[in-house]
């Protein structure tokens, strides 16, 4: 079927795939350089965007940054469609119970009937929960994906950003000591 | 000390890849017919590097049999109290072992064709099994530079972190073995392509060797793939087959090109076309193999799988990704210029649906790239933080799959080169209209499909059964009897059947999913003991959980009678673990598998006074998915026995044996 191009076409034919590889590799090494998890948030250090958002569980009731100043939150963003929320559920839940932190979920993305039965079903770590359905809470924190996780500090000023599920490595090596450097502070 | 041995053998190892990787290559380059001296080295590096890794293998699981916490690797993934068959298979439960296990299998797919190749050209073992040695260097270099698993731990812990407990079950540990021994099987594949390119051969018999090799590892692949999605169905407790997850699909990518590849061979060999496809395709199955290596230990996706991210790692196997993957890429647009594309076919012939076949594989696996790769696309073009999630790959596949499923009955029953649409039309009509039937009843209002999909579904799987049947009778014709029936099973007739089997299992595999995916029911309830709840036809009556004490964990142990009208069918003790290492608590879902149906029960939380919050499935045909799958993997087996790849008989019927001996 190409036996009539000429040479020159065959070789640029030929070279197709590398293009293409070379573009891959381009994007990859975006990808390793912009880490997710090394990139520090440029919220960092900033006080809390302001918001006012229903309250998933009790829509009469409302969550706002002001739910976010005078103590410790883990500020967590999920969804009931997201796996790896799944997979760090159980986490959360038990870290639920400690007194230093509150965990507040922003509900991203998510339908409120099925992010209910999630909780009613996985139980509830969250002592509130932003519902953000149209991510217009959830842009002005930079959230990329769910599930993230920010660490505000009892003035309100986010301190961290998790980017992925919280697992026993990264709550024993970076958010519990950076709590109790929170508390010390408190 | 073992650990040290263990070590020293891993370094041993690499120093052989080194050799392994140049003198056969410049023997067989050498002018003349090469270097002989040089060229028959390659057999017994092939022997040796096994047998080291063989004994690193060894040494390291030795560590894990015997709770040698000294060693850093042990200490985070074992436990004294695991079990010991988790004591084995969490040797790979982690980064640095199952990279030890990856180098191992590599090592021995090379042995298996230096040992398996007594009748292949001396030049084409050495340059395949010089190929292996270079993937082999980088792999070794990275384990030994950045992931040593016999790194050691001072002071020494009295007890292990153990193994994650989504890994302690028996699924799990054979998954991943099966899932390396595919991926890395692409090896031989990619090898004997790169060989060719070398040698500037791309040939019948090139085709011919590699064939067989290529189906093994499509085999292993199939039974990874469909061992990690029965997995994820029983053990994460969500009651789905397919996440989408980026590291299924790292692995669904190689078996997509690998598809491909095994049906581009068969063009290759029976017709000498289609060359630059399929060494293209070989290259690529390779490379996405190790694109899924360093999705999965890099960090650059997140993911529930995800390996200890690091990016000094994902560095190291980007730049090893670009030598490898570039260097070949540029090899084949240095060579495929020169490669003629072999004989004419027309528009209705085997070779045309085998295109179209090719052309819809890659079109699959672009689709998984792309949406894998999607979070970092749109976060490089600034697109916003659109996320490409299940929903749109689910479109996307269904979108595609009709077409794919309709090809899949023509395809078998066209001759190469040119048919006659008489033929195919007398051949496959009954077929045809059968199907047309099937697809005409089930959308009656009274089988209460909801969506087209069901009918469509069902009439494509009557549609590759049917079809199959028609051209199994086709061949029949010619083969009448017993004995001539056997006479072909002793010959050709093993590549035949193995592909109808293969084709089979697509036809259920797809009675699966439509089924799964549109009948099946699941329930959230809040159940205090002795209640009773009613689903499908199913009455589920929870008598209340109890504490069961397990080897390394303590369990809540629900207690379940299925009845089904006035009988009982089954009792279901599903769990809820929490591991005494630590970490987060694990769901045991209780499972009454069937044919037609699966009841599955799984335990959420406690919810105050013996209640309990659970989730009832009831999943019609979910087994036809894994079934199809088996199908599709007894299938490439059958083929691989066919007599023609039997070495002894190549030399006699190989047209391009002479030219091959001069490469």
């Amino acid at each position: 079927m190409t036996s009539s191009t000429s040479p020159r076409r065959r070789l640029a034919v030929a070279l197709v795939p590398m293009a293409l590889f070379v573009a891959l590799v381009a994007l990859l090494v975006f990808g390793l350089g912009n880490d997710p998890r090394k990139v520090p948030s440029p919220l960092v250090g900033k006080p809390v965007p302001e918001f006012r958002l229903p309250e998933l569980t009790d829509p009469s009731r409302s969550v706002t940054d002001e739910d976010l100043r005078g103590r410790i939150s883990l500020v967590n963003v999920w969804a009931s469609w997201c796996n790896s929320c799944r997979a760090e559920h159980q986490a959360l839940m038990a870290l639920s119970e400690s007194p230093d932190f509150q965990i507040v979920g922003l509900n991203w993305k998510d339908d409120a009937g099925d992010a209910n039965r999630v909780l009613r079903m996985t139980g509830n770590p969250y002592d509130m929960n932003g519902y953000d359905p149209d991510n217009t809470v959830g842009i002005h924190w930079g959230v990329y994906g769910a599930p993230e996780t920010f660490v505000v500090d009892h003035n309100g000023i986010i301190r961290h950003k998790h980017i992925g599920p919280i697992d026993r490595t990264v709550w024993e090596e970076t958010l519990q000591p950076l709590i109790a450097q929170l508390k010390a502070e408190q | 000390m073992i650990p040290e041995l263990g070590h020293v053998a891993l370094i041993l190892a690499l120093v052989i890849a080194v050799i392994q990787a140049t003198f056969p290559l410049v023997g067989s380059l050498a002018g003349g017919s090469g270097n002989r001296n040089w060229m028959n080295m390659a057999r017994p590096l092939a022997y040796g590097q096994f047998t080291l890794l063989l004994i690193a293998f060894a040494c390291l699981t030795q560590a894990f049999l015997t709770s040698d916490f000294s060693v850093l690797y042990v200490a985070s993934h074992s436990n004294t109290l695991l079990p010991t068959l988790y004591k084995v298979s969490a040797v790979w439960g982690g980064h640095e072992g199952s990279l030890l296990l990856w180098v191992l299998f590599m090592a021995a797919w090379g042995a298996a064709v230096a040992a398996f190749s007594r009748n292949l050209p001396l030049a084409v073992v050495s340059r395949v099994i010089a190929v292996q040695g270079m993937i082999a260097i980088g792999f070794l270099l990275f384990m030994l530079l950045t992931s040593n698993p016999f790194e050691r731990l001072f002071p020494v812990p009295v007890e292990g972190r153990d193994l994650n407990p989504l890994l302690q079950d028996f699924g799990l540990a054979i998954h991943p073995p099966m899932l390396y021994m595919g991926y890395v099987g692409f090896s031989v594949a990619f090898a004997f392509a790169i060989a060719a390119l070398i040698g500037g051969k791309l040939d019948a018999a090139w085709a011919r060797w590699s064939r067989p090799w290529t189906t093994v590892a499509w085999v292993f692949l199939t039974i990874g793939i469909a061992l990690g999605s029965w997995w994820a169905y029983y053990e994460l407790g969500w009651g789905g087959w397919w996440f989408w997850d980026p590291v299924e699909n790292a692995s669904l990518m190689p078996w997509l090109v690998g598809t491909a590849l095994i049906h581009s061979l068969a063009v290759t060999e029976k017709r000498g076309a289609f060359k630059s496809w399929t060494v293209l395709l070989a290259i690529s199955a390779f490379s996405l193999s190790l694109l899924g290596t360093f999705l999965v230990r890099s960090g650059v996706l997140t993911s529930v799988h995800a390996f200890a991210t690091d990016p000094e790692r994902g560095l190291f196997i980007l730049i090893f990704l670009c030598v490898v993957i570039g260097g070949s890429l540029a090899l084949y647009a240095w060579r495929a210029p020169e490669v003629s594309e072999g004989g004419r076919f027309d528009l209705l012939s085997r070779e045309s649906a085998l295109l179209a076949n090719n052309l819809l594989f890659v079109a699959f696996t672009v689709l998984v790239l792309f949406g894998t790769l999607a979070p970092l696309i749109y976060e490089a073009f600034n697109w916003g933080k659109i996320s490409v999630g299940f929903p749109w790959f689910n479109q996307m596949f269904l979108a595609l799959s009709p077409f794919l499923a309709l090809l899949l009955g023509f395809g078998p029953a066209m001759r190469w080169k040119h048919d006659e649409p008489m033929r195919i039309l007398r051949m496959l009509w009954l077929a045809f209209a059968l199907s047309v039937v099937v697809l005409a009843v089930l959308a009656l209002p009274m089988f209460g499909a909801r969506t087209l999909w069901v009918p469509v579904g069902i009439a494509l799987a009557a549609w590759l059964l049917f079809s199959h049947v028609a051209i199994v009778r086709e061949r029949l014709k010619n083969k009448r009897g017993l004995a001539a029936w056997v006479a072909d099973m002793r010959g050709s007739g093993r590549s035949f059947y193995g592909m109808v089997t293969a084709h089979v299992g697509v036809a259920l595999f797809v009675v699966g999913v439509t089924m799964v995916s549109n009948f099946q029911m699941e329930e959230d309830v809040r159940m205090s003991p002795g209640d009773s709840y009613e689903m499908a036809g199913y009455r589920f009556q929870f008598l209340g959980a109890e504490k069961a004490p397990g080897p390394n964990y303590q369990a809540d142990r629900g207690h379940f009678r299925v009845f089904r009208g006035d009988r009982q069918i089954t009792e279901l003790f599903p769990e809820k673990r929490a591991y005494l290492g630590g970490g987060m608590p694990m769901t045991e879902a209780a499972i009454d598998p069937g044919l037609f149906r699966d009841v599955y029960v799984s335990l959420g939380e406690p919810v105050g006074g013996g209640d309990w919050a659970l989730r009832l499935y009831y999943k019609p045909f979910v087994r036809w998915i894994w079934l199809g799958s088996i199908f599709m993997a007894l299938g490439g087996l059958l083929a691989v026995t066919d007599p023609r790849y039997r070495t002894g008989r190549v030399r006699a019927r190989a047209p391009a044996h002479a030219a091959a001996a001069r490469a």
